[in-house]
């Protein structure tokens, strides 16, 4: 049982948990994620590690609401329990001084790629973050970022705030300006995909971080499998950050669509 | 074996085996298994064998005859009393022969139903000398520790007084629990960690209600709570705290029994179209997560034409499992003979009486989509038996050209899974085989960690429940020996 410390709308899908996870925000790392499951016949999903904070003993999850089980928990208040909670899971994410390194992401992707970003910054970094969504609502973490980022540019589907465009354009300003040594993206597949194609174009190494299907999330059912430069890989216990510019995303996209119809 | 000895010459033992003669003993039949109906059963969860009465179990009983040397104890992985046990039955002390049961296994009411007998006590069974059928140990054990539970006299083992040492046991499985089990009754400290939210294991995500129902389970583990072992769910060794977190702590010793957790697939093309999963994967959905029922989140396919690749028992399971869910053709696709199938025979006959169709001989080569990226169809090899292989059964080939497509909508890949390379990777100093399981000294279970045993799939790779269960009962033995010593 984790209780929930605190709870905050961020845009009117989207919301912010303070959760309790004592061994948890002490052993998590960025790039980490969780596994949680709300009621007797919840379903285990997994969320990504937003922030933590070892003195207070929590971690942070941000979570859209897109289904059945994303709404159950979005519904509980501060002062309720998560009945389920397992981690850190996954691989860290590899920081180390690169460079120049951007951070493109869309959508709640900005939440886990925020301990990224920052310790990337940590490490000494020149850190650009572009942060993508449809419209200015759904912008997130703005403030947070801006704290530690060299720069941080906003792209609006429909210009509504910072520049109209897609991440990709946001992405390729920069590119255009200055030299990148590294891009990590976060976020929907089609938009990591395009990301993808674009860094490829240039020949940047990209690191994309993979929010598949899974029920387990040690490596025992297989549900979050990925073709990556061929060869299927467990986004669970091999990702959940793989080199973008090998992964199968038209298949991805394909495989996270299994249930639609079955929920 | 003294002291087995001794419980033989008892006088209750003596007079029960002068009670009638061994010819009689021989002449009764072999009691047979109560079932569900086929056609009703391959549309219920329910558990397929129903038990024996206590009339069928006495007479059944009667039929050991307390041999000297009892041969089927040489074949129990955990080192079962087994003549002493059915002779409390025989003397319809059914109660003593359950306490019997638990003096060795933490985990009876299981064994009784999931042990492969035929290829352990049963097969060293007097009566196979004299063509007659072996006396029927498994449901005996079973029989004993259902009325046990049914009556409502779960007994809990008495542990020695506590020495006060702390010991960690890395999953729940059924090496874990009895680890657990053994070592609380020396009087240890123990704390049982689990990375899912249930406690159990594979006893609870891998093998199907109907064969092995959870509140079963459930209650021997409640048995070991009784016993001082702690539980911890949710808690993964390696990732959520560390070894050394362990030793801050204060445990001395740990055993790791995380059990065998990567699927294995073929790498062929169209295994990763959705609607392909690991057996894992889709009894994990259903027997842990409740899938087929309404009142849960967790989604599952309803396969019309289901195909299970494999032949094993988790093929078993899987495809007995998608008939009850409601498929209409339901297949075993195993490129072997019917012969060489490592599944158990009650498994392989239940499934057939089942209605599910076996394709021996075939191999998928090729899984085909439709526009969504659902599996369709899949693309079968016909094979032929050549030339024995390392196994030491006869090897597979291809018969060229001999090829057939078949339609399926679900299709479910049961060919064995690897070690879970969490505790390997998260202890170093471990020494790992190149299969990836924990080496250990094959008689004392010890890694190259002096304080960390291991046993159960972490180091046998893929085997069964009892084996499991023995490697903890040994494990416990040396732990004992070497941390009491």
């Amino acid at each position: 049982m984790n209780k929930i410390v605190s709870k905050e709308a961020l845009s009117a899908n989207v919301m912010k948990f303070v959760v309790e996870a004592p061994l948890i925000a002490k052993s998590g790392k960025p790039g980490h994620f969780i596994i949680l499951k709300t009621g007797k016949f919840g379903e285990r999903i997994p969320l990504t590690i937003a922030d933590s904070n070892i003195q207070d003993g929590t971690i942070t999850l941000i979570i859209q609401q897109v289904g059945k089980s994303t709404r159950k928990i979005c519904a509980l208040d501060a002062g309720g329990y998560i009945d389920d909670m397992v981690g850190p899971l996954g691989k860290a994410t590899h920081i180390e001084r690169f460079g120049t390194v951007v951070c493109a992401c869309g959508g709640v992707g900005t939440a886990p790629m925020y301990p990224i970003a920052r310790a990337m910054k940590q490490a000494g970094n020149k850190v650009i973050v572009v942060l993508a969504a449809r419209n200015r609502a759904l912008i997130l973490m703005e403030q947070e970022m801006r704290n530690f980022a060299d720069e941080v540019i906003i792209m609006t589907d429909d210009g509504s705030y910072g520049q109209k465009g897609l991440v990709t354009q946001g992405i390729e300003q920069v590119i255009n300006r200055e030299k990148v040594n590294l891009c990590v993206t976060i976020g929907p597949a089609v938009m990591m995909k395009f990301v993808s194609l674009l860094t490829k174009r240039y020949e940047i190494p990209t690191v994309a971080s993979l929010n598949t299907i899974m029920v387990d999330g040690t490596g025992m059912c297989g549900a979050c499998r990925v073709t990556v430069g061929g060869k299927t890989r467990f986004v669970c216990v091999d990702g959940p950050e793989f080199d973008a510019h090998l992964v199968d995303f038209d298949e991805m996209m394909m495989r996270l669509g299994a249930y639609r119809d079955y929920e | 074996m003294e002291g087995m000895k001794k419980m033989r010459d008892e006088l209750w033992r003596k007079e029960l085996r002068e009670s009638m003669k061994n010819k009689e003993r021989v002449a009764i039949p072999r009691v047979k298994m109560p079932e569900l109906e086929a056609a009703y059963r391959s549309r219920s969860y329910d558990e397929v064998n129903m038990g024996l009465s206590v009339e069928q179990a006495v007479l059944e009983a009667k039929r050991c005859l307390d041999c000297p040397e009892p041969a089927c104890m040489s074949g129990c992985p955990v080192g079962v009393n087994i003549p002493q046990f059915i002779k409390y039955i025989e003397k319809n002390e059914i109660l003593k022969a359950a306490a019997t049961l638990k003096e060795t296994s933490a985990l009876p009411a299981v064994c009784g139903r999931v042990c492969p007998q035929e290829k352990q006590c049963e097969s060293r069974c007097i009566h196979l000398k004299m063509k007659s059928e072996a006396v029927a140990v498994g449901y005996l054990e079973r029989f004993a520790a259902d009325y046990e539970r049914e009556k409502g006299a779960v007994s809990t083992p008495q542990p020695a007084a506590s020495n006060g040492i702390k010991i960690a046991v890395i999953g729940s499985g059924p090496a874990g629990l009895s680890f657990a089990g053994d070592m609380a009754k020396y009087g240890y400290d123990v704390t049982v960690f689990e990375a899912l939210h249930e406690i159990g294991g594979v006893l609870k995500y891998g093998i199907p209600e109907f064969r092995l129902p959870n509140h079963i389970v459930d209650v021997e583990i409640d048995v070991l709570r009784k016993m001082g072992v702690q539980f911890i769910a949710n808690c993964i060794v390696g990732k959520t705290v560390s070894y050394e977190d362990l030793h801050e702590q204060g445990f001395k010793g740990i055993f790791a029994a995380s059990g065998a957790g990567l699927p294995n697939f073929m790498n062929i093309r169209g295994e990763n179209l959705s609607g392909v999963l690991s057996s894992n994967e889709y009894l994990t959905r259903i027997n842990l997560m409740g899938a087929n029922r309404e009142e849960t989140d967790t989604p599952v396919f309803f396969g019309k034409n289901v195909a299970v690749i494999g032949g094993g028992n988790t093929a078993m399971d899987s495809v007995r499992t998608a008939r009850r869910l409601g498929a209409e053709k339901a297949m075993i696709i195993y490129r072997r003979s019917e012969e060489e199938m490592p599944a158990r025979l009650e498994e392989v006959k239940h499934a057939k009486e089942e209605g599910i169709i076996f394709l021996t001989l075939h191999n998928p080569v090729e899984y085909i989509g439709d526009e969504k990226g659902f599996v369709k169809q899949m693309v079968l090899q016909k094979m032929q038996l050549g030339e024995p292989d390392a196994s030491g059964r006869r090897r597979p080939v291809e018969i060229p050209g001999a090829v057939k497509t078949v339609d399926v909508d679900l299709v479910v890949v049961a060919i064995g899974v690897s070690p879970n390379p969490l505790i390997p990777s998260a202890f170093s100093g471990l020494n790992i085989s190149k299969w990836g399981t924990i080496i250990v000294d094959q008689e004392r279970l010890q890694t190259d960690l002096p304080d960390v045993y291991a046993g159960g799939d972490i180091v046998r790779g893929g085997a069964t429940v009892i084996l499991a269960m023995g490697d903890g009962r040994r494990a416990a033995r040396c732990a004992n020996m070497q941390w009491m010593g």
